[in-house]
């Protein structure tokens, strides 16, 4: 029998969709091997994360809200998963492949003596045991693996999981007590580059537009995806060579070194298709591919490819989707 | 000062990853080696500290057999000062190399430990964070910005999350994961080459740490991701539109 523990992931007190892809994965166990899971979540101020996520089934909510876990720090987190696994009896706890989760989730693994899986994509029951699919070398491999031991510690791929059932009525919350005094204070927040405004996050938008080396400088970068993504409700994304050539944020990029996504819809401006990016999305449900050279590697993937000079295709596009 | 840099080796980041037909393993046949690419960043920040602070101890660690004495011949050749080479067996999953590095910074006694942020063979992602928690000291992950404060006792870091770039003032010792953009490792000379050829390269086995080390992860199969069927190519403007809304249905 599973006994699941979720790590839920916020940002400033508003969940992370991909926290529910985290719960799909324990509902998705526990319904094939028997078992039940509870999602824990810290912070400070998180009531409204806390009620979403009471309506999917979750034995518990377990809540650690204090002032001391405010910001997500590795030290301090790490030592109250470790203590609510301890309590709950967990065989397994996961997180969304994120990098909250990578930050926080193998402190806590190593302080229970538990081995751990990154980026899993698939599982089975096997038994007593679990088998696990996870992915390798910048998504060009897939590995089965087995994890021995008492208790797991997992990342999942959101892409691989959908949000459990929504259920009638509403998980109990049980509030975890945090000593503040007895937890580790080695990491000091300082603060966060601000995020821009108004677009979703990528790893959480459905629609994604993201822009490659065809787009020349920042203002047609926010003329042409910005204005395109803003058409389509969706987020900004870009490839690493604008982040190199310093025309797009870090925080943008998708790739192996930046954000993994997988929304319903991919638009690929003026990106070649490079084995790093392409790391970053394949796993979106349909993508578009719109570059001038009709030989780029993009197009081995794209559902939908157009070839074309994106400076006259782009805008072409926004205003048909406008009408 | 004393900087413990660990240096995994990994196929390089250009090579296509083959797999055997019967899916037991990688076809390591012809591929070339590298020092992982987030750790040469590791390596380059550490040798970038030297130059503007004076004389550090560098020292590079590997984990495995001969072979990683090349990548380790390559980090004294950026500019280490020494290389230990600790003699495991292949494949060991990250707690297991992180209980080895506890011996490991348990005999250096370093200051603080730079390393990759993950290895990109395994993309794991998790021995700087298990390490840091089997110390009981503190971590800042994904780092592309690194400023030591207050004589070396702590220092700021920039991190480069999912929701944007994050500083961190983090006690030192401590373990500091490097991220991308952090720098650009320089390329070995030939004199560099040459230095190293003298400098100290060290072994030690696992038993002589005094550590009792076997991986938990076991490998059972490798498969090529599932392809993407071949799409198809539109001609006009108006045509994707009328496959993304009618085809598609995702508009």
């Amino acid at each position: 029998m599973a006994k699941i523990l979720v790590l839920a992931e916020h940002d400033e007190g508003q969940l992370k969709l991909a926290t529910l892809s985290a719960m799909g994965f324990a509902h998705e166990v526990c319904a094939d091997a028997g078992g039940s899971y509870d999602v824990l979540i810290l912070g400070e101020g998180i009531s409204a994360a806390v009620e979403l996520l009471r309506g999917y089934g979750a034995a518990s909510v377990l809540v650690a809200d204090h002032a001391a876990l405010k910001d997500p720090l590795a030290d301090k987190y790490a030592r109250v998963i470790d203590e609510v696994a301890r309590v709950q009896n967990a065989t397994m706890v996961v997180g969304a492949a994120s990098t909250f989760s990578k930050d926080v989730l193998p402190r806590a693994a190593a302080l229970l003596d538990a081995g751990m899986i990154s980026d899993v994509n698939d599982v089975r029951s096997d038994g007593n045991d679990f088998i696990f699919k996870r992915i390798m070398f910048a998504g060009n491999v897939i590995a089965t693996v087995k994890l021995d031991g008492a208790l797991k510690f997992l990342t999942v791929r959101s892409a691989a999981f959908a949000p459990p059932p929504k259920v009638a009525g509403t998980s109990p919350i049980t509030s975890v007590a945090v000593d503040a005094g007895k937890l580790p204070s080695q990491i000091e927040y300082v603060g966060r580059e601000a995020k821009v405004a108004g677009r979703p996050d990528s790893t959480e938008a459905r629609v994604v537009v993201s822009g490659g080396r065809a787009i020349k400088n920042a203002e047609d970068f926010e003329q042409l995806i910005g204005g395109l993504a803003d058409v389509l409700g969706g987020a900004v994304g870009s490839s690493r060579a604008l982040v190199d050539s310093g025309i797009t944020p870090n925080s943008l990029q998708v790739g192996q070194t930046g954000k993994i996504v997988a929304p319903d819809l991919y638009i690929a401006v003026g990106i070649s298709g490079a084995i790093q990016h392409m790391a970053g999305m394949k796993d979106t449900k349909v993508i578009v591919a719109i570059n001038k050279d009709a030989e780029a590697p993009i197009f081995e993937i794209a559902d939908y490819g157009l070839v074309g000079d994106v400076y006259q295709i782009v805008p072409e596009l926004m205003e048909k989707l406008k009408k | 000062m004393k900087i413990l840099v660990p240096l995994k080796r990994v196929p390089d980041p250009d090579t296509k990853i083959r797999l055997k037909t019967d899916g037991s393993s990688v076809d390591w046949d012809g591929v070339k080696f590298a020092i992982n690419p987030f750790d040469a960043i590791a390596l380059e920040e550490a040798l970038r500290i030297e130059e503007s602070q004076g004389e550090i101890d560098i020292v590079v660690v590997s984990i495995g057999g001969d072979e990683c004495t090349e990548q380790l011949r390559a980090g004294l050749a950026m500019a280490a000062d020494r290389a230990l080479l600790i003699r495991a067996e292949p494949d060991l999953d990250p707690l297991a190399i992180a209980k080895i590095f506890v011996a490991v910074y348990k005999l250096e006694k370093p200051d603080f430990v730079l390393m990759g942020k993950q290895a990109i063979d395994d993309d794991s992602n998790q021995v700087g964070q298990m390490l840091a928690a089997l110390l009981g000291i503190g971590q800042a992950t994904f780092v592309s910005k690194l400023e030591l404060l207050d004589n070396n006792t702590r220092a700021c870091c920039g991190r480069e999350t999912d929701a944007g770039i994050e500083t961190v003032v983090v006690k030192l010792p401590a373990i500091i994961t490097t991220d991308l953009r952090l720098n650009e490792p320089r390329y070995v000379s030939l004199p560099g080459i040459m230095k190293a050829k003298k400098k100290p390269l060290e072994e030690i086995t696992v038993a002589d740490l005094g550590v009792t080390v076997a991986s938990r992860t076991k490998v059972l199969a490798l498969e090529p991701p599932p392809k993407r069927k071949a799409g198809v190519r539109v001609k006009t403007v108006d045509e994707l539109v009328d496959k993304l809304k009618n085809e598609a249905k995702v508009i």
